[in-house]
């Protein structure tokens, strides 16, 4: 996680249309260009340090306590690096070379001029004609200090530690460290396995105190829970007392550690990560669809984590959102075509909807599609409904929104649901017109798509008067259970597609799981139907569909599958 | 160039007449018979393998299995990475999960729910012990293994323990703990822990 | 006794032959089954490992003293073997002429015991009318060369029949081979035969229990012999017809089961007629230097025939010898050693023979 911000990336969402100020510095040798100014972490602009002027030269220093949106501490001295400055003569003029090019004065101690002196990459400025040295032998030797000093303590228990492999700790001894230690004496031994939180796990003895944790908390969460008590070596973090450490965004904190010491207690020991194949998604859990990375091993999904997205999520998403995954997983999932309360075949279930939906009256048939849905899957509904002349809606789902990402509407694509026409600005508006229709005979067959209408005023009574009910859904529910053909259907790691947020922004996501049993994705079958009764799209690719929808659907402004990246385009809506 | 032409010497009368090679083929089979003939030498190189077993060398490439330390506690901590390395993808480890069965070393934290080597895939590399950074899977001196079935050649950890016996070492957890306990205790309790020392 | 005296000549005469073809057949049999364990347990010392030493009934380790030996030893081992190749699947490809195959491993294996019909293997064992030899015939050398020519057209006839490249290659190596060492092998025996005055083996034998083995008079007839012997038996080092390597088995390629059997048994059973035909023209056949006249009494005649089969063993374990210590010969030099070696040196030793007949031994 934790992609670093492209500065091209920051600097076209501000508001800058005169270029900006640049200042001319050389990175070990190269000389670059680079903006005065900075977003920090908060976004606003701040003078360039020389790890920022360094990233932009393509050079990546080496750093723990430091993170792009996080305040900056400093603590961790591990981005020392050693820089000289032009030398300015006593007439107040830069002192030249005998070739003409400016001398450089390197930093040195102030007591002891033949020592070099290092300066911290992530806080000093950079000024104009500096030189950074982020490889010279002293640059060097200031980084295996520094990670000698931190492992003196540490208990180096790799074999156990579920940060191992995606542990800067590890990174940088192997990059930077040394191959042996000379600490001789008996190590200061910590607290292990300390329940900080309900879904956090601290080892004490594996941190390095860069404080991100800490910043994180109070600064991004606004909830001040954590701190570190004790002195010198028995440096420790802790949870206040009193508090808890039970926000909404602890897991973060599991990100953001560079080492083992936070850990999550839901994939404590569950998957070593170099297993894991990393598949680019969004949650579905509400409407912000924070871009994940799923991390997926032999059919079985074991995390999610947050992927950058300035756009959307920035680097961080909610605790509920990443474990909301462990139903995929679920023994009673919907695994078999039913026909008639009997497994039966795609093939023979296909047939005898298309039959009946072909020879359907105008007005017979009403579809409840699910806001959970992916644009494609809820155009093929329109498709169809359009052709039968059907009602169609989805249904709402609200919660309580908070300040940071989480957002009051529930369903990852109202946004996409209204605009494909399937549902209109208040989502469940036409179900009483559906139930009514029910009850009085008019509509004969209803299309339910991932929702259970039981609960929403069309119950189990009213679909016993049905000639035909679709249900395609992913779990089993009282909907299901009344089905006359149900087809089981793919979550979203089971499948692709794309989501519109609520503001607007278009994203796509991608396959990392196979669907179990007979269930398919809903797109494959839904094309299928949709041909069948409603004319051919001429196209069988959900990349081909997405083009045909984006042409079809103004509002989407013809936008093409390929050019929506990983991280989404926003739409204007 | 190099190509070598090498002189070949011409062969003599009595030489073409093919009777000092035959004799000389008589001697050299004789010295073999004599050598190897039950009533003779009595010395064959063929070993009579099922009732004569070959003594296995130090450092031979059997079957690995899994060892336990001195206390006869599990040494693996399901790291992972013998499966990791293994190039045929013999090794298949389940580990512990947030609610698995603690370790039965006090401060090891965890172990492999279930650890199996497909003994039909092992290609007996030696890469699993190399890295194993616990020195708890090691190559032994099985050489013959045999099943009637597939799933027979599928060792469990129960099985590997088994078989791979104790290996003492220098118990680093154990180790460890001891230090701990050692030290004066730690300045300011903090949170409630859930191992205790 | 007595009953069997009173019988009409003519019926005691059918009676001892047919008696003393069954046995000959018989320890012939045994002989070749026993010369294949010999072969496999010398090729095993020669090189180094243990040869056949599984193969035992269960119920042999149960016999005490001789049990461990018994199952060591692989002494059932030709047991097995026949038994293997009884019960294996006789297989005929499609594509054979059926006729000329059934009938090559025949004809391969009849000439072969033929030829032992006219051995004398023994002296008599008491009645001097009734002599160890099946036929005692007065043209006895020429019958058995006129019977060992026809054993080539078992393997031509097998080459042909199997209407396959290598059986037929083999065929044709197996003809040109055949026919250039009979005419050294007969050369060879022509000054043998000049010295001895008649055809008649028992003759022959006759004359060596007087005047001394004939290998000390004839070294050269006797080594033309026993090289063309090699070559008429297709053992290695002259294995063309079979080579393995290049010919895949040559005339047996095509067979299997008791057919492939009988082309064994056939090349074993040469190999004895050959060892026989070489004791009883060079070796002094049933006599020994101290001990020529015919036996008196059935131990005698029984000794006699223990010195006969003796000698034939010495010859067969020489070839079976030879097989593990000589690579085989490239098919020129098979060519040239036959034409231009041995057939001149045949003609020089029956002239030189013939010269000293007619004016030394006058």
């Amino acid at each position: 996680m934790s992609a670093p911000v492209t500065p091209p990336a920051t600097a076209a969402t501000q508001a800058a249309p005169p270029p900006p100020e640049t200042v001319t510095v050389k990175v070990n040798g190269k000389t670059v260009q680079v903006p005065k100014t900075m977003p920090n972490w908060q976004g606003k602009p701040e003078a360039t340090t020389m790890l920022q002027a360094a990233r932009c030269a393509g050079v990546d220093i080496p750093h723990y306590c430091y993170h792009d949106k996080l305040p900056v501490a400093g603590n961790c001295r591990m981005c020392l690096v050693e820089f000289g400055t032009p030398m300015i003569g006593p007439d107040r003029k830069p002192v030249l070379n005998e070739d003409g090019s400016p001398k450089i004065a390197r930093s040195v101690l102030p007591y002891e001029p033949g020592t070099p002196r290092g300066a911290i990459a992530c806080a000093t400025p950079i000024s104009p004609g500096m030189e950074i040295y982020a490889d010279s032998p002293a640059t060097k030797q200031m980084r295996e200090a520094v990670l000698e000093s931190l492992l003196i303590n540490h208990p180096l228990d790799c074999p156990i530690c579920d940060q191992a492999g995606e542990c800067k700790l590890q990174e940088y001894s192997v990059q930077h460290g040394q191959a042996e230690s000379r600490f001789v004496e008996a190590k200061v031994h910590k607290p292990k396995a300390v329940d900080l939180g309900p879904r956090i796990i601290l080892d004490d003895e594996r941190c390095v105190l860069c404080t991100r944790c800490i910043r994180f908390t109070k600064d991004i969460v606004n909830d001040d829970a954590l701190g570190i008590v004790n002195r010198g070596s028995y440096n420790t973090i802790s949870a206040f007392p009193g508090k808890t450490f039970d926000n909404n965004y602890t897991l973060n904190t599991v990100d953001l550690c560079p080492v083992g010491a936070l850990t999550s207690k839901d994939f404590r020991f569950k998957m070593r990560v170099w297993f894991l194949k990393e598949t680019a998604s969004v949650c579905t859990t509400c409407g912000t669809g924070c871009n994940t990375t799923i991390g997926s091993r032999e059919g079985v999904v074991h995390r999610l984590e947050p992927r950058a997205n300035d756009a959307v999520n920035g680097p961080w998403m909610c605790d509920t959102g990443r474990l909301n995954y462990k139903w995929i997983a679920r023994a009673d999932r919907l695994k078999e075509v039913r026909v008639g309360g009997r497994k039966s075949t795609w093939s023979t279930a296909l047939r005898e909807i298309t039959a009946k939906l072909s020879t359907a009256p105008a007005g017979s048939v009403a579809i409840v599609a699910s806001a959970r849905q992916t644009n494609e899957e809820l155009f093929l509904l329109k498709r169809l409904a359009t052709k039968l002349g059907a009602i169609t809606d989805s249904i709402a789902r609200e919660g309580e929104p908070d300040r940071l990402l989480v957002s009051g509407d529930r369903n990852p694509n109202s946004t996409g649901a209204r605009l494909t026409g399937v549902s209109f600005t208040e989502a469940g508006i036409q179900l009483p017109k559906i139930a009514a229709g029910i009850a009085s005979g008019t509509i004969r067959s209803l299309i339910v798509f991932g929702e259970d209408v039981t609960q929403h005023g069309i119950d189990a009574s009213l679909l016993a008067k049905l000639d035909m009910l679709v249900v395609s859904d992913i779990l089993p529910n009282a909907t299901t259970e009344a089905a006359t053909h149900l087809l089981p259907g793919a979550a979203a790691p089971e499948k692709r597609g794309t989501f519109v947020n609520v503001k607007g922004r278009l994203q796509k996501f991608h396959k990392a799981v196979e669907a179990p049993g007979d269930a398919r994705p809903e797109i494959e079958f839904l094309q299928e139907l949709a041909d069948a009764v409603a004319g051919p799209t001429g196209t069988s690719t959900i990349e081909g569909l997405f083009n045909r929808m984006t042409a079809d659907i103004p509002a989407f402004g013809g936008v093409q599958w390929s050019a929506v990246g990983d991280t989404g385009v926003t739409l204007s809506l | 160039m190099s190509t070598k032409v090498v002189e070949r010497k011409p062969l003599s009368a009595w030489e073409r007449s093919y009777i000092p090679s035959f004799l000389g083929g008589l001697g050299v089979t004789w010295n073999h018979f004599k050598r190897t003939a039950p009533f003779l030498g009595n010395k064959p190189i063929t070993m009579e393998y099922p009732e004569q077993k070959w003594v296995v060398p130090e450092g031979y490439r059997g079957a690995p299995y899994l060892v336990k330390d001195q206390e006869g506690a599990t040494k693996c901590v399901s790291c992972q990475l013998c499966e990791f390395v293994c190039p045929p993808k013999a090794i298949r480890i389940t580990p512990p999960g947030e609610n698995g069965q603690p370790a039965d070393r006090a401060n090891a934290e965890k172990m492999p729910r279930e650890f199996e080597i497909n003994m039909l895939r092992c290609i007996f590399c030696g890469l699993c012990q190399e890295v194993c950074p616990e020195e708890a899977i090691f190559l032994q001196k099985d050489y013959s293994l045999t099943g009637t079935s597939r799933e027979e050649m599928v060792y469990n950890k129960e099985k590997l323990l088994k078989l791979g016996g104790t290996h003492a070492g220098i118990q680093k957890w154990k180790h460890k703990l001891e230090e701990a306990e050692a030290q004066e205790s730690f300045p300011v309790a903090t949170e409630p822990q859930k191992h205790s020392h | 006794m007595d009953f069997f005296q009173n019988l009409d000549p003519a019926v005691q005469f059918f009676i001892f032959s047919a008696v003393k073809i069954g046995v000959v057949f018989g320890v012939t049999m045994s002989f070749v089954a026993y010369s294949v364990l010999v072969e496999r347990k010398v090729s095993a010392w020669i090189q180094d490992r243990v040869g056949p030493n599984r193969t035992s009934p269960p119920i042999a380790q149960f016999i005490p003293i001789l049990g461990p030996f018994l199952t060591r030893l692989g002494i059932f081992q030709p047991m097995a073997d026949g038994l293997k190749f009884l019960l294996k699947e006789d297989f005929t490809p499609n594509y054979v002429r059926l006729a000329y195959f059934w009938l090559a491993p025949a004809i391969a294996v009849i000439p072969a015991f033929l030829t032992l019909a006219v051995i004398p293997f023994g002296s008599t064992l008491g009645n001097p009318d009734n002599k160890m030899v099946i036929a005692d015939l007065d043209v006895g050398i020429l019958y058995t060369f006129g019977i060992v020519s026809l054993g080539v057209y078992g393997i031509v006839l097998a080459g042909y029949a199997a209407n396959s490249k290598y059986p037929f290659l083999g065929g044709i190596r197996s003809t040109a081979q055949m026919i250039s060492y009979e005419i050294a092998m007969g050369m060879s025996v022509v000054s043998v035969f000049l010295l001895v005055g008649d055809l008649n083996l028992s003759k022959v034998i006759e004359y060596q229990a007087h005047g001394g083995w004939l290998v000390f008079k004839q070294p050269l007839a006797f080594f033309i012999f026993l090289v063309a012997a090699f070559a008429e038996t297709n053992r290695l080092p002259f294995d063309l017809p079979e080579s393995e390597s290049e010919l895949v088995g040559g005339y047996h390629t095509e067979y299997s089961s008791m057919k492939f059997a009988l082309f064994f048994l056939g090349e074993y059973a040469n190999m004895i007629a050959s060892s026989a035909m070489m004791v009883t023209l060079f070796f002094g056949g049933w006599t020994l230097p101290f001990l020529g006249e015919p036996a008196s009494g059935l131990l005698g005649g029984l000794l006699h025939i223990g010195i006969f089969v003796a000698k034939m063993a010495a010859f067969m374990i020489l070839f079976i010898w030879v097989r593990w210590m000589f690579p085989r010969f490239r098919y020129d030099q098979l060519m040239d050693l036959g034409w231009r070696r041995f057939i001149p040196l045949a003609l020089a030793n029956i002239l030189v023979t013939a010269l000293v007949v007619a004016f030394v031994n006058r």
